[in-house]
């Protein structure tokens, strides 16, 4: 466990529960997307196959320990990491060498949190506490609301944002041999980043006006 | 030229420190940045005042000893250059240039715009060297087969000149890219190798303990170094860190 105490090691530690939340994000986006095609019968279909499928069981636990891990140890790491430079600089110009979205993970991270927190509120609890048997209409009918549905976009491009920079930057805690990959991991990341935001933004919006 | 100085100036360590304005004038737009201080230092000893503490010493690139936060990044606007060979025809008449030292808790200031940089001394203390012996019979370096490919990226990760650039410009302070110069460096070439897995836990421990925070990959160090120390050896770092954990 004295490994674990290592800035490097937490960082990995990051990069692998990062990784498997991307995975949970893109099966989640593929479940979403059977609402606009094929449709409701596949999306309901898709949602009883979640809801009973024992390997899915199994690893429902596993992705609620993988995001209270990731976010914690986030909340931990910029913790400590913050206060690494107790006199800040009266001048900084950190856009010169970095991204923004390198910079503010905090930030972007924080914003899907709270989304996290209100979707949970919104489909994950009545679908654990009460008897739902039109799993359709509960999804799309809050997308009637302009404000949720404004909500659900603009946390969806803060998720963007994030993998944009924290799927590359997994990849980098691995040790992943930069010359090598770092194109191909930048490039894939970035279209991971644009699925997972406009794939999600796309069905809210689509329901809003339909 | 005419110039508008904000500099950071601090007695000692315990004293709490603040930005004082100067002006100059008759800098040369040939001047190094280090010699526009010189001429500002000599005015105000003219004056009787205190000149301003600043670390320098080849004033050749190739030291480390320079150091400044200028308006807002490490070594200043240039890239792949230190304070020293960054000239003053690189600003306008009538600027005003900020000058703070490196901040970092790790980096606690001395004097003015001079830090401690002695805790990247004990980091390679720990391992940041070979033990093998390499006195006696000696083998002509030329002998032993070493791609070109891994001499070539082993001796750019040696270019570092440990002037904690990284560490002023990572925004949490981290001295992820000096460590990882110091051990993919060694861990490249055979003489380095065969002590490879101790060296990175060590001087991982002793970056930990010395109070850097951790990398969070953002490449800012990377395009602030003066040496242009890539990225690419904090992955092998993190490679060699994992790979010693297996050991």
């Amino acid at each position: 466990m004295t490994i674990l105490k290592s800035s490097v090691a937490k960082k990995v530690a990051m990069a692998l529960s990062g990784l498997f939340l991307v995975m949970f994000i893109l099966i989640h986006l593929a479940i979403n997307l059977t609402l606009i095609y094929p449709g409701k019968e596949a999306f309901d279909a898709a949602v009883e196959f979640m809801a009973t499928n024992p390997f899915i069981q199994l690893m429902q636990p596993v992705l609620f320990l993988g995001f209270i891990f990731h976010i914690a140890m986030g909340i931990y790491l910029e913790w400590t990491n913050q206060g690494k430079r107790s006199v800040k600089y009266v001048n900084s110009n950190p856009g010169a060498a970095s991204s923004w979205a390198s910079r503010n993970m905090i930030w972007t991270g924080l914003f899907v949190l709270l989304f996290l927190i209100v979707h949970l509120i919104n489909y994950f609890v009545p679908f654990k506490t009460q008897e739902i048997h039109d799993h359709y209409a509960l999804v799309t009918g809050l997308f009637k609301n302009p404000f949720y549905t404004l909500f659900y976009v603009l946390a969806f491009i803060g998720l963007g944002i994030h993998l944009s920079h924290g799927f590359q930057s997994a990849f980098q805690s691995l040790g992943t041999p930069r010359e090598k990959c770092n194109k191909a991991l930048v490039i894939t990341g970035n279209i991971i980043a644009l699925l997972v935001a406009f794939g999600f933004s796309a069905i809210a919006i689509y329901f809003y006006f339909n | 030229m005419k110039l508008n100085l904000k500099i950071w100036r601090q007695n000692g360590p315990n004293d709490k420190g603040r930005m004082v304005d100067y002006q100059i004038d008759g800098v040369e737009s040939d001047m190094s940045f280090l010699e526009m201080l010189d001429l500002l230092n000599e005015n105000l000893i003219a004056k009787g005042e205190e000149p301003i503490a600043f670390d320098h010493d080849c004033r050749e690139g190739i030291c480390g000893m320079c150091s400044l936060y200028i308006n807002g990044e490490a070594h200043g606007p240039d890239r792949l250059t230190t304070t020293c060979q960054l000239h003053m025809r690189r600003f306008k008449d009538g600027e005003t240039i900020t000058i703070e030292p490196w901040r970092a808790n790790a980096f606690p200031v001395i004097k003015d715009l001079i830090v401690d940089r002695s805790a990247l001394d004990r980091i390679q203390q720990a391992g940041g060297y070979i033990s093998v012996n390499t006195s006696g019979r000696t083998v002509d370096a030329n002998n032993i087969p070493i791609p070109k490919k891994d001499a070539d990226n082993a001796f750019d990760a040696a270019t570092c000149i440990g002037c904690g650039a990284c560490v002023a410009t990572c925004k949490n302070a981290s001295a992820m890219l000096f460590v990882s110069a110091k051990v993919a460096q060694f861990a490249q070439l055979p003489q380095g190798r065969v002590e490879a897995a101790k060296r990175v836990q060590d001087m991982v421990a002793v970056m930990d303990a010395e109070g850097f925070g951790s990398c969070t990959n953002t490449g800012a160090c990377e395009v602030e170094c003066p040496k242009g120390i890539s990225l690419s050896n904090i992955a092998i770092l993190n490679k060699e860190f994992l790979l010693a954990q297996v050991k």
